[in-house]
């Protein structure tokens, strides 16, 4: 998918958080990383349809990101998001929260609903799951149903927020394991992550992202191997400290 | 053999020994009201409720009608009250705000008293019953405003940037998400609030509405059987709100989500 983005920027009040993103390129899977505060998860809002830029242009496959509403609602119903602690709906099953927005936002029928949401949870290891809700299972289960319900409607594209930062060791290989499996069957996604291992490993390009601006983007082999400025040479000396 | 009385932390009392200590809980209430009963030497006599059970059901029902009818009309009052309280609108968010203030802190009575004879007489409002109504449903409107603005407040942001994500609508939202969410979150204080509605709707005696508080003071003056037809009041009372309570914890339980252990 071919993402385009002029000149993005973004305020809060008056503070710069993206600080003009330009950007130019097919993507298949790309990691974002970088420090806390960068400008990530802004940015991934962004191109999720979730957060106004406050100037600047981004462009899927040619389309621009809609102004109104109504063209929104679309935008975002053809992409996946899943939220740092999953976002699932608390008083819906995990069958429900997969199956609810497949009938009602894209018109699948009942029965096809939750035969979509049952297959989902069987492949993801979660067939026995399926009745609970969200506080009955594991954070990492959780983050499982909420990547099955985003990829339930078949979108062009997910979007992943930190989606194993508020996990435990052994969840987070569960849903990065997971996200391997997607990719290896051409799914496309955007990760924001701070685990490097798979950023370098299980996504093609990365793109770091330090005080607003993107100082660093290339292949996931050329960018950990020779990184260029300083910044990201210290970014990844610091996560080096403690590693064994 | 464990202690019949007490319970280990977190331990569920078995329904065998919760029953009987609950006995145990209600032998002492009726021992002590008995005890006193005999110190002030009244000798209880219920003969009356035979002689008038016409009047006492009649009585019943209007306290039923009353608290129903302002159950609906003060969720009427009280939600767009929730809402108004949040709103950008000043003068609407202050308005609502006053209005809770005035209705939760003053008494019942008070208001019961001046909005019969001024406001009432002066807008044409002249049928007991109905300005009972209206009356109860303004005070309680206050209560459940507040009910629903703390689930209000109490919804999690990131919920409804969920809704948005799957790509709900804002109708969407709504009905999927907040109203589901809402309602789970305030049915067990609503129903609360009915229980109290019950027991305030006994104060429309003062304007003379025949329910059944009013409907016993008038047997009480007939019989000079003061004791009896008090007591009698206050376990008809009980009989309307223990269960209206005991729904209350249903719910409470029922739909409490966010709790692993159901």
């Amino acid at each position: 998918m071919r993402m385009k983005i002029d000149d993005l920027k973004r305020t809060f009040g008056d503070r710069t958080v993206l600080d003009g993103i330009d950007f130019d390129d097919e993507v298949n899977t790309l990691a974002i990383i970088g420090p806390s505060g960068g400008g990530k998860s802004t940015l991934l809002r962004i191109l999720g349809g979730l957060l106004e830029p406050s100037a600047g242009r981004v462009a899927l496959d040619g389309e621009q990101l809609p102004v109104d509403e109504a063209g929104l609602e679309r935008y975002r119903a053809s992409l996946g998001f899943v939220f740092q602690d999953g976002g699932l709906f608390h008083h819906l099953s995990a069958r429900e929260n997969i199956a609810l927005p497949l009938r009602v936002v894209h018109g699948v029928r009942e029965s096809e609903a939750a035969e979509r949401a049952n297959a989902l949870l069987e492949r993801f290891g979660l067939a026995s799951e399926g009745s609970k809700r969200p506080a009955q299972l594991s954070g990492g289960q959780r983050q499982r149903v909420a990547i099955a319900r985003a990829v339930a409607p078949r979108p062009r594209m997910l979007l992943l927020d930190e989606p194993t930062s508020a996990l435990d060791p052994e969840y987070t290989t569960e849903v990065l394991d997971l996200l391997r499996d997607l990719k290896d069957e051409g799914t496309r996604f955007i990760v924001v992550t701070h685990e490097m291992g798979f950023a370098r490993h299980a996504c093609d390009k990365v793109a770091f992202l330090a005080g607003g601006r993107l100082l660093e983007y290339g292949s996931s082999a050329e960018v950990f191997g020779r990184p260029r400025t300083p910044e990201l040479k210290r970014f990844l000396g610091k996560l080096l400290e403690w590693s064994v | 053999m464990r202690n019949p009385f007490s319970v280990q932390p977190d331990e569920r009392p078995r329904p065998v020994q919760a029953a009987f200590n609950y006995l145990v809980v209600c032998l002492l209430i009726i021992g002590f009201f008995w005890v006193s009963l005999m110190q002030v030497g009244v000798a209880l006599d219920f003969g009356f409720v035979g002689q008038y059970r016409a009047r006492i059901f009649d009585g019943l029902l209007l306290t039923l009608q009353i608290s129903a009818g302002s159950l609906v009309m003060s969720l009427l009052i009280g939600l767009p009250v929730a809402v108004g309280r949040g709103s950008r609108i000043l003068p609407v968010r202050y308005l609502c705000d006053v209005y809770v203030k005035l209705m939760r802190g003053t008494p019942l009575l008070a208001q019961i008293y001046l909005f019969f004879y001024i406001v009432g007489t002066a807008w044409g409002v002249e049928n007991r019953l109905v300005a009972g109504i209206i009356i109860l449903s303004i005070f309680s409107g206050a209560y459940i405003a507040e009910i629903v603005r703390g689930s209000l407040n109490s919804l999690d942001a990131g919920q409804l940037e969920a809704a948005r994500a799957v790509g709900f609508t804002r109708r969407q939202t709504l009905r999927y998400v907040v109203v589901p969410q809402l309602v789970s979150r305030t049915l067990p204080a609503l129903t609360g609030q009915l229980a109290s509605m019950v027991k305030d709707s006994s104060l429309l005696s003062v304007i003379a509405v025949i329910e059944l508080t009013q409907t016993m003071q008038e047997i009480s003056s007939a019989t000079f059987n003061l004791f009896g037809t008090y007591l009698f009041l206050a376990g008809a009372y009980l009989v309307l709100t223990l269960p209206i309570m005991f729904a209350s914890r249903y719910f409470e339980r029922r739909l409490d989500y966010a709790h692993e252990d159901r």
